[in-house]
């Protein structure tokens, strides 16, 4: 399916400036891009590079494994023409442990925007002009981000909190 | 009833001068119609939707925490209680993800690999034959559902002779199956290709030229080909509004490259779309099954990787070596190489991929699911905006949700 000149090349050229680093594992290609230039560099894939299908936002808390603590991984994805090429690429974006922030990807995928409330709900990574930054799975008074690697699971106060506030306010 | 409260939010005059306004409406979250836990609230103008909110969570277990903290073998399980409309499916790509990190893919026994083609397709089958006779029972068509259901039944049989259970199946096993395929498996099978499509033919007859079943669907929960991709949704959504994306022919997975069947595609982007599509779906998951069924080979059912797969039984009863190795295979888990991947499978409702970073241990560091329902049903606002009440009942069963993958 690769035809001759390699279609990671391209894409590498053109974003080179936005590239930290890469890495690739069983075949799957990673770049990592900095922070503050991932909307930027998500719409030149989106709109040259025709990367037009976001597969998933996600998040990683490496905790004490590796610095910086947070690593949101976009997963994108390019027909190609006629829906025969099928590539895809995942970038990376390092956040540190204080106040973790990051540009919402929304305008460029609307799709981002349940991804990146969940992002959020799970992992408490701020995400900068998301149009709806509410929680999605959790209770919306919920002050806990449990999929954080330092989340006490045998602590049940938040929970219970919010359960007897839902109690209290159907029984009024 | 004391749900339903009226919104201040003016919409204008009538001519005789009584003000307008918008009513809110709570639809579930225990709704027959909203498949399981779904609320959403409808902002309503008369008849007419003006903004639809979904809210989810209610069934969040936090299946992707609890796989941190046990090994990769038993999150199997788990994976059945997402999607357990076709558990087996999410089973067969969770164990393809896990086998990926380990990079054994070429190790897998032929006989497994096709064994696990035609599961998987009863999977489809299973899924969409509740997603379309869910749908009609949601828009009246009662017969349909009770013709679904009867041949789901049969679904079920399969797996149950196969894996010991109906429902939440945890069938196969890192490296191939956990024990042979049942004396009787071809002939069963064989016997429900012969009467799975008539059976077929009827739903079709019922539903297809239906004109009821025409006006509650056609032009209904429209959505375009931009919206589609820009939204990230995929499955029979995205084939129903004109893009013939399938990953078991686009990421080829299983040797899906080695069977020939067709990607149904519709361009009208509504309900009656997706139906079709899903019709069409279920006839090419038949012919993926005999050509399987045809080449099932004889032999080792699941590979010979003495680090990972668990030792015979009767093995671990008689040598002192195998009770060991079973002991720490089943109290570790397998090392992982550390690493990370994503692995996806075409699921009936759309792409179903498992992100692990492994840190090298035998346990996932990170598990992360990306399930189709939940991005799917993102495009719930823009399918019902300025429909009406009841298209909304049509839009939900048409995007095929299952709210045990929405919430994990």
């Amino acid at each position: 399916m690769t035809s001759p000149p390699d279609p990671f090349d391209q894409i590498r050229e053109r974003i080179s400036g936005y590239i930290l680093s890469e890495s690739t594992f069983r075949g799957e290609i990673s770049f990592a891009v900095g922070a503050e230039s991932i909307v930027e560099c998500c719409s030149l894939l989106k709109n040259t590079l025709g990367f037009t299908y976001l597969v998933d936002v996600t998040v990683v808390d490496y905790l004490t494994v590796k610095f910086p603590r947070y690593e949101v991984v976009y997963l994108l994805h390019r027909f190609g023409e006629n829906y025969e090429e099928n590539l895809r690429i995942r970038l990376k974006v390092a956040l540190e442990q204080d106040d973790p922030a990051i540009d919402s990807v929304t305008p460029v995928w609307s799709g981002a925007n349940w991804l990146e409330r969940e992002a959020y709900d799970m992992f408490g990574i701020t995400f900068r002009g998301h149009p709806d930054p509410r929680r999605i799975l959790m209770p919306e008074d919920y002050d806990q981000f449990p999929l954080r690697k330092d989340f006490d699971v045998r602590d049940r106060e938040s929970s219970k909190r919010s359960f007897e506030r839902a109690l209290d306010e159907g029984l009024e | 009833m004391e749900r339903v409260e009226i919104v201040t939010e003016e919409l204008g005059t009538e001519p005789d001068g009584t003000r307008k306004h918008t009513m809110m409406l709570n639809m579930g979250p225990q709704h027959p119609s909203t498949h399981g836990v779904l609320r959403v609230v409808l902002y309503l103008d008369g008849e007419k939707v003006k903004e639809a909110v979904p809210h989810i969570g209610y069934l969040h277990r936090g299946i992707e925490k609890l796989c941190e903290d046990i090994t990769y073998q038993k999150c199997l399980p788990y994976t059945d209680r997402m999607d357990y409309l076709a558990s087996i499916c999410n089973n067969i790509g969770f164990i393809l993800a896990v086998e990926k990190l380990l990079g054994i893919e070429d190790e897998i026994p032929e006989r497994a690999k096709v064994a696990e083609v035609i599961m998987f397709e009863l999977g489809r089958i299973e899924s969409h034959l509740i997603g379309i006779g869910a749908n009609a029972m949601d828009l009246g068509a009662m017969t349909a559902f009770l013709f679904c259901f009867k041949e789901r039944e049969r679904i079920y049989e399969i797996l149950e002779m196969v894996c010991g259970a109906r429902l939440t199946t945890s069938y196969p096993r890192v490296g191939g199956l956990p024990m042979d395929l049942p004396e009787d498996f071809s002939d069963t099978i064989r016997n429900f290709l012969n009467i799975f499509p008539k059976t077929l033919n009827e739903i079709d007859s019922l539903l297809t030229r239906n004109k009821i079943w025409i006006d509650r669907t056609k032009g209904v929960a429209v959505i375009s080909k931009e919206q589609a991709i820009d939204l990230g949704i995929t499955g029979p959504i995205l084939r129903g509004s004109g893009v013939p994306y399938d990953l078991r022919k686009a990421v080829p997975y299983l040797d899906y490259e080695n069977y020939e069947f067709d990607i149904p595609v519709a361009n009208e982007g509504d309900a009656y779309a997706r139906y079709l599509c899903r019709m069409e779906e279920m006839r090419q998951s038949l012919r993926i099954i005999e050509q399987a069924l045809d080449n099932l080979p004889d032999g080792p059912y699941i590979a010979d990787l003495p680090d990972i797969v668990l030792p015979e039984k009767e093995l671990v009863y008689t040598k002192m070596e195998s009770l060991i190795r079973h002991f720490v295979l089943v109290y570790n888990g397998f090392e992982t190489p550390p690493g990370e991947i994503y692995h996806a499978v075409e699921n009936p409702k759309g792409e179903l991929g498992y992100y692990i970073v492994s840190d090298g241990t035998g346990k996932p560091y990170r598990m992360r699911v990306r399930g189709p329902s939940f991005v799917n049903l993102q495009a719930l606002p823009d399918m019902v905006k300025g429909g009406f009440v009841s298209d909304v009942v049509a839009a939900i069963g048409s995007i095929d949700i299952v709210l045990g993958e929405v919430d994990r």
